[in-house]
């Protein structure tokens, strides 16, 4: 499974880490709905933690298309909030 | 969250033409991409500079105070000395903040610049490679490899216009509050515990009044020396003490 973390890199990671991150991008997207900003901190960092830690930096000879886009690692609290609701980080 | 942010991806890469036909035709719009982002760099640049000198502006005031407020303190204005000590701490918080975004900054110019090189590392490996697909695979066959490997370059095209955005945001938004300061400092609208670098303002007067007025007291102990009138010379001569009837370092054994 092919992953980037938006404005950084793309890893290679494990499938088995698919579930994982899924279940994390539902958690993240709990904390947001429940305005519960140092919740969405801690599980966008653990998602972040996870990519890098289990996955391959792809070399620079690699173009793949991404399997999940993770949004940029300074992602703010009200832009996480936007994603769901507004524009987001790329408007429409 | 993450397949928000892909489906956004994806409809960006689809707004824009047929990225395979762009790469592999339109070398133009690469050289028109990298511009863009060497020019999202300069941008970086020049906001860290002005932060920069903003910290030189900070760090000048902060000793000046520091200054300011031994004087008044020497001359007894406590009151005075408080007050620029308290405009001294309050420079030093803003100079922690300015550090911060510094910092900040430089991190996302060189995130830039690092992008930068693996576009265009990806471009070269894109051209690399399709000569080797039309080479190696049937036209039909060709194309399929092509239109995936050019897919990986715009997701990296995409991404590299995300993450110069980005930069180009928070330096506005940083820029947009060092130009607010200026503004406000030209038109001296701090108030008095927010009063940073204005020039000349009623705490510098009163201390200048203090320094010129001990100024004119040296001034006059010097000239009552010269006179030879002074047989009993002021303490403030004493203090600053080089009255002519002093030998002079020449004379000196």
């Amino acid at each position: 499974m092919i992953v980037r973390i938006a404005t950084e890199d793309q890893y290679r990671l494990p499938d088995g880490d698919a579930e994982r991150l899924n279940e994390l991008d539902n958690e993240a997207v709990a904390a947001v709905e429940a305005d519960d900003e140092d919740r969405f901190h801690a599980i966008f960092e653990e998602m972040l933690d996870l990519v890098r830690t289990d996955g391959h930096k792809l070399d620079g000879d690699e173009l793949e298309e991404s399997d999940v886009i993770l949004p940029p690692p300074d992602l703010s609290f009200v832009e996480a909030g936007n994603e769901f609701t507004g524009d987001g980080l790329i408007p429409d | 969250m993450s397949t928000v942010i892909k489906s956004k991806i994806n409809k960006m890469l689809d707004k824009a033409e047929d990225p395979s036909e762009t790469l592999e035709y339109s070398y133009a719009k690469q050289m028109e991409l990298l511009q863009n982002v060497k020019k999202g760099v300069a941008d970086v640049v020049t906001a860290k500079k002005r932060l920069q000198l903003q910290q030189q502006k900070l760090e000048q005031q902060v000793v000046k105070l520091d200054t300011q407020a031994r004087q008044a303190l020497a001359a007894g204005r406590e009151e005075l000395a408080r007050t620029a000590l308290e405009r001294k701490q309050f420079a030093q918080t803003e100079l922690q903040t300015l550090d911060q975004q510094v910092t900040e900054l430089e991190a996302q110019q060189q995130g830039l610049i690092d992008k930068e090189q693996k576009l265009r590392s990806k471009l070269e490996q894109f051209r690399t490679k399709k000569e080797v697909i039309k080479a190696q695979y049937s036209a039909a066959e060709a194309q399929v490899k092509i239109g995936e490997a050019a897919t990986g370059v715009g997701e990296e095209m995409a991404d590299v216009g995300l993450a110069m955005q980005r930069a180009v945001d928070k330096t506005e938004g940083m820029r947009a509050r060092a130009s607010a300061m200026d503004e406000l400092e030209e038109a001296g609208a701090f108030d008095d515990n927010l009063s940073l670098t204005a020039g000349q303002d009623d705490i510098d007067r009163q201390l200048h009044e203090l320094t010129s007025g001990s100024q004119v007291d040296d001034d006059l102990a010097k000239l009552k020396a010269e006179l030879g009138s002074g047989s009993s010379t002021p303490s403030p001569a004493l203090e600053q003490g080089k009255p002519t009837d002093q030998p002079t370092p020449g004379g000196q054994p």
